[in-house]
């Protein structure tokens, strides 16, 4: 297989939508799903005389994301026009950075099959996204301009890239990067994480890079592996068969599963950039900075190495934890308003990645979301340590508090689901199991001591589930020893 | 009073007798319109009358008054606005077939402002089409006739604005300037036009021609009405980004101090080859007025005046080529019949641009296209920045430049409309303001011997300091006596 | 310098702007006349200095934009001067990508 002499070198162009109210140069909602053009304003449907005004809260999430990647944050930078014609773009440019963008270097640091890999990024710049455009039943097509000027933050990586398995990592680890930072909300089907590649092959000890072909329109990571996967094939037979590349922007077509040149784009390497005259530079003061930088909140990969530096937590668990920011977050609340030290992080650890994971994607809610609040979790452990609440009752109580919400004291009270400590009461249903299995008892006392986990499963289902079962278990051996 | 006297005055005289009533703003609406009616049918300097909310306007005003609510010195003066300023729900085309029938759905800043001074506007003005021109003749509707003599061009690209001005149809009107339009109509019409500071007055509504150089400002009969209306427009707008926090100075107290210990540039490079003799003749007589009134003239140098025409019309063509390419008949304006889209881009604009336009988005697509970036646009920005250091090294030495707008009087419609280099070259004096983004100034300062037509001094000033070329733009006015009407005006 | 017809006709494509033959021939012959002119801006040295790219005032800082939502336009205003519509989207001839 001559794929297998060559190897594919990538790199990565995501546009990530920012979670702002407003759009980028005007204050038109960013609100995604509403009509078409009801989110619409002069500025950003390009009537004639409207001027662009820059969203501060655009620069705060470039300046944030810049920070946390460990980029250079340029002090001045400068706005370009991309100009092309295209119907979802109404001012037939686009207003983007191009020479002089607001981030510069900085990387992304991933993990794939044990190795430690750390992804350059040649620069973060801010821009505006476009319009859509939808077919009609008539052979037409219709522009939506509700998405134009809706923020974006474009993140390029460098070639650095030499598999799918280190694309896919890539784009996770970003994600959950700018998911923590509450600049973007990570969901690639609506397009609000999206991903361009840049891919090209070589053979195998060539430093030199190929000719490369940019790859649109990949919104899982589904369909990036098999458009990656199609575009190295193809690249390779080509460059097989004595062909060559040829450097143009190609569509990925999940139907196919193939990607093919895009005609729209003919004329893509003459976008005619130039500094955008409408907005002066951008020139950011040290305070701005500052602030920011006061502000950044501990990243997933900090927040991991924490857990198992610290808490002592398994590398998996930790992992687990920090996949969403507002888990992790609620693990931190859990925990402290629970105890210190390894032993009781892991006991949250455990319920977190067990119980609750378990009721979050049964009911497919976010954190924010739940009615458990991290002092229920530990209310419900508190109870299970003092003796007042069984295992099987802890997790009924959990789930109540989950679905319904409610202190869990008071759940444990009103459905009576405390544990049975008072020894009348187990003595009770032991000598009941007892007098109706006269059997078992014979042979338990003839030396079948493993009969003693069927007396303890009587005795509790006699007390639906609620007996202590270290007294039940003392109790039973008493009786059936005397 | 006859409606023709009236329509002479300046704004504060005819304010004075609103003020007395003496006049009610709508009977001088009345007066202006009729002036409109009589008299454009041979100018052209609409393109639109509004008379029903114009006197509406007018009315308004008057009730105000009543109620001695009075909004100052505008409140019910009749004024024109050039076709390039949206107005909400009054067609607005920037003499262009592309946006024919165009509603704008909202108000350029400048029209706020002036309406919230309380002026009452007659309409829209002819220019040359997205305000590229020199002589009107660019207009895609007609033409437009100086009313100093009909078969000459009043200038453009704001040649209506100056036209309705000079021909006493309205007491004020705002154009736009990017490399002349607004001094150049101003002189060959013998009015006061000034091109603000870069950045001084929004361009908030003002259909674009090139960003980096666009500029709004006032044409009056005098220099305290162009002083009045570059005072009601003038001040940061938070919707335009390039628009100055600077305040805004007072531009009508100071404009009395004369010209006394005034230094005034007068850069060498602009009284060479090319200039025509009435011109220099009628420039040279006012620098020796400034002279006898106490200014000092100081010689101060430009070298790079003459790669300034060159770095326009590569600057100015390339933001255009942009600015331009929303005009696609998606949204709003001329859409052709066409089957793909492609072609329906192509065609539409095809057949809504005018030769010029045509013209300068060939250039500027051109000069911003691949491989040619370096060699050109860059180039024209850096010579930018040379051209914006001869004025900063004259400063050191003056207080502001003076010297002639145009190297003619207005010449006649046709003559250079075959030859647009010509055309072009014939804005040698006004580019370099517009590059150095400075304040520039227009005002009449005699007749052409031969000609007997306006012949106007440009005068030159630091960044934001209007308030010094007004002072000494009144001071030659007051000494050498206001400039007739043209015949029949 | 002279410009070819086949560059006149690739910046009108670039442009989206179709030209008739005349304007062609007449935009070729044009063109290469101001170009000829612009030529003699390669007679300064201008290696060592700064564009000019923006004109207002250097040291006026940035103005931003708080980001709170202000009033829009109502869908009829925004596709009143629609050349043609589906609905409240702006219609268009169908778009091949």
């Amino acid at each position: 297989m001559p794929v297998s002499d060559f190897e594919v070198v990538m790199g990565l162009e995501v546009h990530a939508q920012l979670l702002t109210r407003t759009k980028i140069f005007c204050g038109c909602s960013t609100e995604f799903g509403a009509e078409p053009n009801h989110h619409v304003c002069p500025v950003c449907l390009a009537m004639p005389g409207v001027l662009p005004r820059l969203n501060a809260r655009v620069v705060e999430f470039a300046v944030r994301t810049g920070l946390a990647l460990g980029c250079d944050i340029r002090r001045k930078s400068v706005f370009a026009r991309k100009n092309y014609f295209y119907p979802d773009l109404p001012k037939g440019y686009q207003i983007s950075q191009y020479e002089l963008p607001i981030c510069l270097g900085g990387g992304v640091s991933i993990e794939v099959e044990g190795v430690e890999k750390f992804v350059r990024l040649t620069r973060i710049h801010m821009e505006e996204d476009a319009g859509k455009n939808v077919h009609d039943a008539l052979g037409g097509s219709a522009v939506d301009l509700n998405r134009a000027g809706v923020p974006l933050l474009e993140i390029v990586s460098e070639p650095d890239l030499r598999s799918v398995d280190e694309a896919v990592a890539y784009l996770k680890a970003l994600r959950a990067i700018l998911m923590t930072l509450g600049v973007n909300d990570g969901n690639l089907e609506e397009g609000s994480f999206r991903c361009d590649a840049n891919v090209s092959v070589r053979r195998k000890g060539e430093t030199a890079l190929g000719q490369r072909c940019e790859i649109k329109n990949m919104n899982s990571f589904r369909f990036l592996k098999q458009a990656v996967e199609y575009e190295a094939r193809r690249q390779v037979e080509l460059i097989e068969a004595g062909g060559k590349v040829e450097q143009e922007t190609r569509l990925f077509d999940p139907q196919k599963g193939e990607t093919r040149a895009m005609r729209s784009k003919e004329d893509a390497h003459d976008y005619r950039y130039f500094p955008e005259p409408d907005l002066p530079p951008l020139i950011l003061d040290e305070e701005l900075v500052a602030r920011v930088r006061a502000s950044l909140p501990e990243l997933p990969r900090a927040r991991a190495a924490r857990y198992r530096d610290q808490l002592r937590l398994p590398a998996y668990d930790a992992g687990l934890l920090v996949a969403d920011r507002d888990v992790a977050t609620f693990f931190d609340a859990a925990l402290a308003a629970y105890g210190e030290g390894p032993e009781a992080a892991k006991k949250v650890a455990n319920w977190m990645n067990g119980e609750v994971a378990k009721l979050a994607n049964e009911t497919g809610l976010a954190p924010p979301r739940w009615k458990l609040r991290p002092e229920h979790l530990a209310g419900i452990l508190k109870l299970q340590d003092a003796g007042a609440l069984g295992g099987p009752g802890a997790k009924q109580v959990l789930e109540v508090v989950f679905r319904e919400g409610g202190d869990p004291a008071e759940v444990v009270k009103a459905r009576g689901l405390a544990q049975v400590s008072d020894e009348g009461a187990i003595e009770a249903a032991v000598d009941a199991v007892l007098a109706a299995s006269p059997a078992e008892v014979e042979r338990y006392r003839g030396g079948n001591l493993k009969l003693m986990g069927f007396f303890v499963g009587q005795v509790m289902k006699q007390m639906r589930g609620k007996g202590n079962p270290g007294l039940v278990n003392a109790l039973l051996k008493k009786k059936l020893g005397g | 009073m006859s409606a023709a006297e009236l329509l002479r005055r300046s704004i504060s005289e005819v304010g004075a007798e609103l003020a007395d009533r003496n006049v009610s703003a709508v009977e001088l609406c009345d007066a202006a319109l009729e002036r409109v009616a009589a008299s454009d049918g041979a100018i052209g300097a609409f393109l639109a009358v509004t008379p029903e909310r114009a006197r509406e306007e007018a009315r308004s005003s008057d009730a105000r008054r009543a109620r001695g609510d009075a909004r100052g010195p505008l409140d019910g003066v009749p004024v024109a606005l050039k076709d390039i300023f949206l107005t909400k729900g009054i067609p607005t085309t920037a003499g262009s077939r592309i946006l024919e029938g165009f509603l704008p759905p909202y108000d350029a800043t400048v029209v706020e402002r002036l309406s919230a001074a309380g002026a009452v506007s007659l309409g829209k003005l002819n220019m040359d089409e997205f305000a590229m021109g020199s002589s009107n003749e660019n207009s895609a509707y007609k033409p437009c006739h100086n009313p100093w003599d009909l078969a000459r061009t009043p200038g453009g690209s704001s040649g209506g604005s100056a036209a309705a001005v000079a021909a006493r149809q309205v007491f004020g009107t705002l154009g736009t300037d990017t490399g002349g339009s607004i001094r150049e109509p101003a002189a060959f019409c013998g009015v006061v036009g000034v091109k603000p500071t870069y950045g001084r007055v929004s361009r908030y509504g003002v259909i674009a021609f090139a960003s980096s150089l666009d500029q709004v400002g006032p044409f009056g009969k005098t220099v305290s009405d162009a002083a009045l209306l570059l005072g009601a427009i003038a001040g940061h707008d938070p919707r335009d980004a390039t628009s100055s926090t600077r305040p805004v100075d007072d531009y009508l107290s100071g404009l009395e101090r004369g010209a006394a210990g005034l230094r005034i540039g007068v850069p060498k490079e602009w009284f060479q080859e090319g200039l025509d003799p009435g011109v220099e003749q009628a420039v040279r007589a006012a620098l020796a007025t400034y002279e006898k009134l106490g200014a000092k003239l100081v010689e101060v140098s430009f070298p790079h005046t003459r790669y300034a025409v060159g770095a326009y019309y590569l600057i100015a063509p390339a933001e255009a080529s942009s600015n331009l390419a929303r005009y696609d008949g998606v949204r709003y304006g001329l859409r052709a019949k066409a089957s793909g889209l492609r072609e329906m881009y192509a065609e539409s604009r095809h057949q809504g641009f005018g030769p010029e336009p045509k013209r300068r988005i060939m250039l500027g697509t051109y000069a911003l296209s691949a491989g040619y970036y370096d060699a050109y646009y860059l180039r024209a920005q850096k010579v930018r920045t040379l051209i914006r250091q001869d004025f900063d090294r004259a400063f050191q030495s003056c207080d502001l430049v003076a010297g002639p707008v145009t190297p003619t009087a207005a010449f006649r419609l046709g003559e250079k409309v075959d030859d647009p280099l010509q055309m072009y070259l014939a804005d040698i004096f006004t580019i370099p303001c517009n590059l150095a983004a400075l304040p520039g100034l227009s005002l009449p300062c005699g007749l052409h011997p031969s000609q007997r037509l306006p012949i106007g001094l440009q005068l030159v000033g630091r960044p934001f300091d209007e308030a010094t070329l007004l002072r000494a733009a009144r001071a030659l006015e007051r000494e050498q006596g206001p400039l007739p009407a043209p015949a029949g005006a | 310098m002279s410009l070819s017809l086949e560059e006149v006709r690739r910046v009108a494509s670039l442009a989206r702007l179709r030209l008739s033959p005349e304007e062609e021939e007449l935009f070729a012959g044009q063109l290469s006349a101001i170009l000829d002119h612009v030529k003699q801006l390669e007679e300064l040295d201008v290696s060592a200095v700064e564009p000019m790219t923006h004109a207002l005032a250097a040291g006026e800082a940035t103005e931003l934009r708080p980001d709170e939502p202000l009033p829009g336009l109502e869908p009829e205003a925004a596709l009143a001067n629609a050349p043609a519509r589906d609905g409240t989207a702006f219609q268009v001839p169908r778009i091949i990508e």
